[in-house]
C-alpha cells in the first residue's frame, strides 16, 4: 500500500475520504510581485498628455473614415498612380489606405489607453475545483434513479424493447444513404476516348497533325479529335474527357529513342505520343526539356524521359507516363492505332 | 536616176519607202532587236549585282562568323569540341536565319561563358551584322526564315484574338514560362526567362526554332496567326497594372505566402509582443 502511495502525487495529512486533493506544489509559489506604478500613475500632466495622445489617435480615425468616404466619390475609378516601379489605382489605394489606418489607429489608441491609462493592479483568481460535491452527486443519481422509476422504463419492457428497436434501425437509412457516393466508376478509370484511327489535334485549335508538320525538338499539347463532338452535349463531360485524354507529342531524333519491347512501332519517324496526366496525383504536364526528352511535373518534380519509354527518373512517381500508340491514316494525318494500353493519370486501389 | 537616189539622206530614205511593203517587217526586226539587244544589256547586269550584294553579305557573314562564334561552333559551323570531349557549341547547319537572329538578336549568342543556361544581355552586333550571320548561317543549308513583319505584327489584333492567343499560352507556355510570362525554374540551374519586354520578332522565332530547352512550336503547328495571338496576349500582359500597387512578381501563392507569412504574420506577431509588454514604470514609486 505505502509502494503504492509514494508514486501517487502527496496528499495533506488531515483529508478524508471525501475531501479534496490538493497537489503539493512543484516550486513554491512567489505569489504576485510587488506592484510598481506607472509614470502616468503618479504624474497626472503625463496622464493627461496620453489623454491627448489617445483621443488624437480616436480623432484621427474617426477623420480618415470620413476620408475614405470623400476618397471614395471624390478620386476617379480610373485613375491611376505610379510610383517607381509600383502602379495601382488610385481610388482603391486611398480608400484602402485611409480605412486601414483608421482601423490601425482605433486600434493602438485602445492598447495605448488600456497599459497607460487603465488599472493595472495584478490580481490572481483561482481556478474553481471541477468535480461536484458529494451532496450534488447524491442528488443527481438520486433525480436520474427516480425519473426511470417514474417513466417505468425497466417494467414496461414492450416499451423499451420497441425503442431499442426503433432506434437500431434509423442507424439503416444513414448506411443506405452512402449508397450516393457510387455508382462505383467500374471500368471508367481504365479507359479514356481514344481508340483506334481517332486523329491527334492541336489541343485549343483542333487542327489535325501531319507527322511532316513536326520538326525535331517539337512539342504539341494535343487532344482526341472526337472530343469536340463532346462539347456540344455536355461541357462537364467535355472537362471529364479532356482530363483524361490529355496528350503530349513530340519529335525525338529516332537514333535517341529506346524503343520499349513491343513498343518498336508506336512511334512515327521519332514522333511519340504520352498521356499528359502525370502518374503520381494526376497534376497535367508538358514542361519539356527538348535537349534531355526530360518532361518535369511542375507540383512534385516527378521527372520522366520521353526518350526512354517515358521512365521515372526523379521524383516521387511511381509508373512511367502511358504511351499512346500512333500511326498515320490514309489522309496523312496522325491518328492512335488504339487507346492507352494502361490507365491514364494516378495509381488507385484496384490497380495498385 | 539611181544617183540621185544614192544621195538620199538616209531619213528621206526611210521616209520616202515607209510605205513600202516590206516596211512593217523591217519595223518589227528593228523593234525585237532593239527590245534583245536592251533586255541583254540591263537584266543580266541586275541580277548579277543581287547576287553580289547577297554574297557580300554571306562573305561578311562568314568573317564575322570566323572571329566571334568559330571558337565554340566550328570554322564552317559544325559544331565544335571543347577539348575536353565535351560539346562547346553545337553544329549550326539547318538552324535557320531566324536562330541566329534570336540567338544574337538578344545578345544570348556569342555566349560570355558556357554554363547551365546562357542568358539574355545586351547584343554585340549591330543589325546589319546580325543580318550578314544570319545570311551565312542561312546559307549553309536550308533552316527557318526570319520572319516577315507582318506576321508578328500585333496593331491590328482583336480583343477575340488576344483571348485565344491567352488560351493558347495557357496550353503550351506556362507549364515553364509562368502564367503571367515571368519565367520559372527548371532542372539543373536552367531556367525559363521571363517573357516580358521581349521583341515581338524574338516571341515569334523562340517558338519557331525552340532555342536551348524550349520545344519547338512549327509554323504547321501553331500557325503564324496562333503566333501573332499569343504575341498579343503577352504584350496584353505587359500592359496589365497591378490594381493592388504590389505585383510581387506575379509568380502566385510562392511570392505571396511570403509576403503573407513573413510581413504580415511578422507585424501580427510585433503588435502582440507590443500589447503584452509592461510599460515603463516610474522607479521607486511603490504603491501603497
Amino acid at each position: 500500500m505505502n509502494d503504492e502511495k509514494a508514486n501517487l502525487p502527496a496528499v495533506s495529512a488531515e483529508q478524508g475520504h471525501d475531501s479534496q486533493v490538493v497537489l503539493a506544489e512543484p516550486i513554491p509559489d512567489p505569489g504576485i510581485e510587488p506592484h510598481e506604478l506607472r509614470i502616468t500613475d503618479i504624474d497626472p500632466k503625463a496622464a493627461d498628455r496620453v489623454e491627448r495622445q489617445v483621443s488624437t489617435m480616436f480623432g484621427l480615425a474617426g477623420l480618415l473614415a470620413l476620408g475614405s468616404c470623400v476618397a471614395y466619390f471624390a478620386i476617379p475609378r480610373d485613375a491611376t498612380l505610379v510610383f517607381g516601379p509600383l502602379t495601382g489605382n488610385a481610388n482603391n489605394l486611398a480608400l484602402g489606405l485611409c480605412l486601414g489606418l483608421s482601423l490601425f489607429l482605433i486600434g493602438i489608441g485602445a492598447i495605448q489607453w488600456a497599459k497607460k491609462l487603465m488599472v493595472d493592479t495584478e490580481i490572481a483568481e483561482e481556478r474553481h475545483d471541477a468535480h461536484s460535491t458529494p451532496q450534488q452527486k447524491t442528488e443527481i443519481i438520486d433525480a436520474f434513479q427516480e425519473g426511470v422509476a417514474e417513466s417505468g422504463f425497466t417494467r414496461r419492457k414492450m416499451i423499451r424493447r420497441s425503442l431499442i428497436a426503433a432506434m437500431g434501425l434509423l442507424g439503416l437509412p444513414a448506411i443506405v444513404l452512402l449508397r450516393d457516393l457510387g455508382p462505383l466508376p467500374g471500368r471508367a478509370l481504365y479507359n479514356t476516348i481514344w481508340a483506334k484511327g481517332i486523329r491527334v489535334v492541336n489541343d485549343v485549335t483542333l487542327r489535325p497533325i501531319k507527322p511532316s508538320d513536326l520538326i525535331v525538338g517539337q512539342l504539341v499539347n494535343a487532344a482526341p479529335a472526337n472530343l469536340e463532338p463532346i462539347l456540344e452535349e455536355s461541357h462537364t463531360e467535355y472537362q471529364n474527357a479532356k482530363a483524361k485524354a490529355a496528350v503530349i507529342v513530340v519529335r525525338i531524333e529516332p537514333d535517341k529513342i529506346r524503343a520499349q519491347a513491343g513498343r518498336e512501332n508506336w512511334g512515327v519517324d521519332g514522333i511519340l505520343c504520352y498521356s499528359k496526366i502525370c502518374t503520381h496525383v494526376g497534376c497535367p504536364i508538358s514542361l519539356y526539356e527538348q535537349t534531355t526528352h526530360h518532361v518535369l511535373c511542375p507540383c512534385h518534380q516527378s521527372t520522366f524521359d520521353l526518350a526512354d519509354g517515358a521512365k521515372v527518373i526523379f521524383g516521387p512517381a511511381a509508373r512511367p507516363l502511358p504511351q499512346l500508340p500512333l500511326a498515320v491514316d490514309s489522309e496523312g494525318y496522325l491518328v492512335a492505332q488504339s487507346g492507352f494500353t494502361e490507365p491514364v493519370g494516378a495509381s488507385f486501389w484496384e490497380r495498385g | 536616176m539611181s544617183e540621185k537616189r544614192l544621195s538620199l539622206s538616209p531619213a528621206r530614205f526611210l521616209s520616202a519607202r515607209r510605205r513600202h511593203r516590206s516596211a512593217g517587217l523591217v519595223v518589227l526586226l528593228f523593234g525585237l532587236l532593239a527590245v534583245g539587244s536592251a533586255y541583254s544589256a540591263f537584266a543580266p547586269d541586275n541580277a548579277v549585282a543581287d547576287n553580289t550584294a547577297q554574297s557580300q553579305q554571306i562573305e561578311e557573314g562568314k568573317k564575322l562568323f570566323a572571329v566571334g562564334c568559330a571558337s565554340c561552333h566550328g570554322l564552317n559551323a559544325e559544331g565544335g569540341g571543347n577539348g575536353e570531349g565535351k560539346e562547346a557549341g553545337p553544329s549550326l547547319i539547318g538552324v535557320g536565319a531566324a536562330a541566329v537572329d534570336f540567338q544574337v538578336g538578344t545578345g544570348r549568342m556569342p555566349a560570355m561563358q558556357p554554363g547551365a543556361q546562357i542568358p539574355r544581355k545586351t547584343p554585340s552586333y549591330t543589325p546589319a551584322e546580325i543580318e550578314a550571320l544570319a545570311a551565312y548561317v542561312a546559307s549553309l543549308a536550308p533552316g527557318p526564315a526570319v520572319p516577315a513583319e507582318e506576321s508578328y505584327d500585333i496593331s491590328k489584333v482583336t480583343d477575340e484574338q488576344v483571348t485565344r492567343g491567352g488560351e493558347l499560352f495557357r496550353t503550351n507556355c506556362t507549364a515553364c514560362h509562368n502564367f503571367a510570362g515571368k519565367g520559372g525554374a527548371l532542372p539543373n540551374g536552367r531556367y525559363a526567362p521571363s517573357l516580358m519586354n521581349v521583341d515581338p520578332k524574338h516571341i515569334y522565332e523562340a517558338m519557331l526554332t525552340g532555342p536551348q530547352q524550349m520545344p519547338v512550336f512549327s509554323d504547321q503547328v501553331l500557325q503564324p496567326d496562333d503566333k501573332r495571338d499569343v504575341i498579343a496576349y503577352l504584350k496584353a500582359l505587359e500592359e496589365q497594372k497591378d490594381p493592388g500597387g504590389f505585383g510581387l512578381g506575379r509568380l502566385g501563392p510562392v511570392s505571396e505566402g511570403l509576403w503573407g507569412w513573413l510581413v504580415g504574420i511578422g507585424l501580427l506577431v510585433g503588435v502582440a509582443v507590443w500589447i503584452g509588454a509592461k510599460g515603463v514604470k516610474a522607479k521607486g514609486a511603490k504603491a501603497e
